[in-house]
């Protein structure tokens, strides 16, 4: 095994250990650490794709930024095992059901991969680096990169809205 | 490309184990020194002699400081969450000299026949590395804050939080200018640049200034040490701590001004260059010799940032909370947007 | 009405925008700060320099004795029944023959303690004093484990012998002659 694979199998185990013990954590502070971990396992899998810009945008935006937020909300909550509340055996139906619709689709999707990979366009390994990832935004994607913005723009003067109400 | 990681080059390996242990041991003894240069600077800006009794001038105060926060007692406490208590320092420490590891501390330099880079890591996004490492500061305190289950802690742990968050925006934003005009992200590369022409401080005063600003948030000095205000939260995200817990989170605080002060060096101030508009190479000294004299020139002016930190530090009082949020929002994100754009519009303007 | 020059009425005009952005009066107080670097200190090295005390400055007490090394002290108990804070305790003794050269007259104090803790250093026992026995000198802030130890007795109080110990005599005797010439001076 080369050292890629090794550090492959290394992040892949981390990424999905990390995913399960967020998933089955009673505390939810735990949680977030957990969903934490995983972020920086995908950053390592970015890394070993040869796209560092990705891998250090998904840390600054997700570890850095959001999953921040969330530490901030759930340490607030001050959520304990003994104030959670009981559920509905029907939520619970509901969502198992919801869940497995969701699994449906992630095996969909992922039955399409070996049909996508086919397509798979080769730039030497460089996709992932600042230059081309620029231009391929700026150029190929552009539309769907404006709206996106556009979207970010709505968001943020729908948060400004909500701020206001209590004036 | 093929990537063939399997051939290690073991001598490339103790090289590079070898610089990182050189730079970590100097950011630490750094750190040591400027607890004491820190209570050195406050006692001359208030008439006072500052510590003097522990060898010639003092000197060694550090150790004795140090042997100290090792001998107390080691507190945690019974309602805390242990393993946490225990993570929140080390995250601190870690992050903090995480950063170290892209800055270049030197030109190349000529040794047993080899090339060496002053520099660990030049990978081509240095400065957004940077500033990951930045945003993941904040996981220590708040990690700590909260596992000490005490209100006071978890206060101070949440305002360190928002601080951070709320300056980085502005600090990305004001990078960004930078960025624009270097056209790139690594940092090796932008010294170069700086080398060859102007340092960036004479294009980007405005961004330097709100970069410093942020800098000092970030680091949770003071004016911005809502986190630790003790007379409002006893001693902030640590009041739990105690030992050499504590001396983690403090000594974190100043390797962080440490390496804030080598980033804002080599971002603005020509990193290793020794004269701005001044070609040193005219000086015919080998490699070596350059290489030890930018590595001089760079360390003091991270010194010079240091001391500006400590003179701020013990000239402004604390922001009240409210204060600090509106000049982050309000003030100096539309600064740096308004540095961005006219930087954009400049930058048009000369390449047509 | 105004009673003092002293008021000041609140400046409640809009800041002008040099302040508003706060960074002249920011450099204004980092220059402030910064030429306090460069003035002189005002510290005190105290176990190698000490500060001058003024004339009234009152401490630790000292038990006088005359240049033979007689103590002066005959128990009297006036400095008892003037102190205000009780601190003075002593049991009196008479001088037996072959005594004459350690107490001056024939009666004299056999125990003599000052309770430190309790003393509020108030100098009424020095000004009670007929004998010219007890003052109180400039040496201040003893450190000590107990609370017992703050009680001093003979050992503690007595002035240095001027023909066993002459340096440490003549030092302590010419501290409590400056105090006289201060006292003089001010009561002249």
């Amino acid at each position: 095994m080369s050292i890629t694979e090794i550090l492959f199998w290394f992040l892949t185990a981390m990424a999905v250990g990390g995913a399960l013990m967020m998933v089955t954590s009673k505390n939810p502070v735990y949680s977030v650490l957990w969903l934490i971990v995983v972020f920086f396992a995908i950053s390592g899998h970015y890394i070993l794709l040869n796209a560092q810009f990705l891998a250090v945008v998904n840390i600054i935006v997700y570890a850095g930024a959001i999953m921040v937020l969330f530490l901030f909300v759930i340490m607030l909550m001050n959520m304990n095992a003994d104030n959670e509340p009981q559920k509905n055996i029907w939520l619970k139906i509901a969502g198992m059901i919801a869940g497995g619709c969701l699994l449906l689709v992630f095996i969909a999707a992922i039955r399409q991969t070996e049909a996508l990979q086919i397509q798979k366009v080769n730039t030497g390994g460089q996709t992932g680096l600042i230059h081309l990832l620029g231009k391929t935004l700026f150029t190929d994607y552009v539309l769907p990169f404006e709206i996106s913005s556009v979207l970010f723009l709505s968001a943020m003067v729908g948060a400004v809205v909500l701020g206001r109400k209590g004036d | 490309m093929d990537i063939t990681l399997l051939a290690v080059d073991w001598a490339l390996v103790l090289e590079k184990f070898i610089f990182i242990a050189f730079i970590i041991t100097v950011s630490l003894v750094v750190a040591l020194y400027m607890t004491f240069g820190e209570r050195k600077v406050a006692a001359w800006i208030q008439d006072r002699l500052g510590p003097n009794r522990a060898g010639p001038f003092g000197i060694l105060q550090p150790l004795a400081d140090g042997v100290k926060m090792f001998f107390k007692e080691e507190i945690i406490p019974t309602s805390s969450n242990k393993i946490l208590f225990i993570l929140g320092p080390s995250l601190a420490m870690i992050t903090a000299m995480l950063t170290s590891a892209v800055i270049p501390w030197g030109d190349k330099a000529e040794l047993f026949g080899r090339t060496i880079s002053l520099q660990i890591a030049d990978v081509n996004i240095g400065i957004l590395y940077v500033f990951g490492i930045l945003s993941l500061g904040v996981y220590g305190i708040m990690i700590g804050a909260w596992a000490s289950n005490n209100k006071f802690s978890l206060m101070g742990g949440l305002r360190a939080a928002s601080q951070i968050i709320s300056y980085e925006l502005a600090m990305g934003i004001s990078l960004i200018a930078l960025i624009m005009i270097t056209g790139t992200l690594s940092l090796g590369e932008m010294v170069h640049q700086q080398k060859e022409g102007w340092w960036n401080f004479f294009v980007q005063p405005l961004g330097f200034f709100i970069f410093l600003i942020c800098a000092f948030a970030e680091c949770n000095r003071t004016p911005f040490d809502l986190a630790e205000a003790e007379n409002e939260l006893i001693g902030g995200y640590h009041s739990e701590y105690s030992s050499l817990k504590l001396g983690f989170y403090l000594f974190a605080e100043y390797i962080n001004m440490f390496i804030s002060s080598a980033v804002m060096a080599t971002l603005y101030f020509g990193g290793y260059d020794i004269i701005p508009f001044y070609d040193e190479s005219v000086w015919g000294l080998s490699a070596n010799i350059m290489a030890l004299l930018g590595a001089a020139a760079l360390f003091f002016k991270i010194l010079v940032f240091i001391f500006i930190f400590m003179w701020v530090r013990w000239t402004v009082p604390r922001f009240r909370y409210d204060q600090l949020m509106n000049l982050g929002w309000k003030g100096l994100i539309p600064l740096a947007l308004f540095n961005m754009l006219v930087t954009a519009a400049v930058i048009l303007f000369l390449k047509k | 009405m105004q009673l003092t020059n002293k008021a000041k009425l609140v400046d409640r005009k809009p800041m002008s925008i040099a302040e508003k952005i706060y960074l002249p009066a920011i450099f204004k107080g980092m220059g402030i700060t910064f030429s306090h670097i460069f003035k002189k200190k005002v510290t005190i090295q105290y176990p190698e320099q000490t500060r001058s005390f003024s004339p009234v400055f009152r401490g630790l007490h000292i038990l006088n004795r005359d240049e033979e090394g007689r103590e002066n002290c005959t128990a009297c108990g006036l400095c008892a029944v003037a102190c205000p804070a009780e601190a003075i305790t002593m049991d009196a003794a008479e001088r037996l023959p072959g005594e004459e050269h350690l107490y001056r007259e024939e009666k004299y104090a056999a125990k003599y303690e000052i309770n430190m803790l309790r003393c509020i250093f108030c100098g009424l026992c020095e000004e009670a004093c007929p004998k010219d026995a007890i003052y109180l000198t400039e040496t201040f802030a003893p450190a000590n484990y107990s609370r017992q130890s703050f009680i001093y007795g003979k050992d503690n109080l007595v002035i240095p012998h001027p023909t066993e110990n002459p340096e440490a005599f003549t030092k302590a005797k010419g501290l409590i002659d400056e105090r006289k010439a201060k006292a003089n001076q001010q009561t002249a």
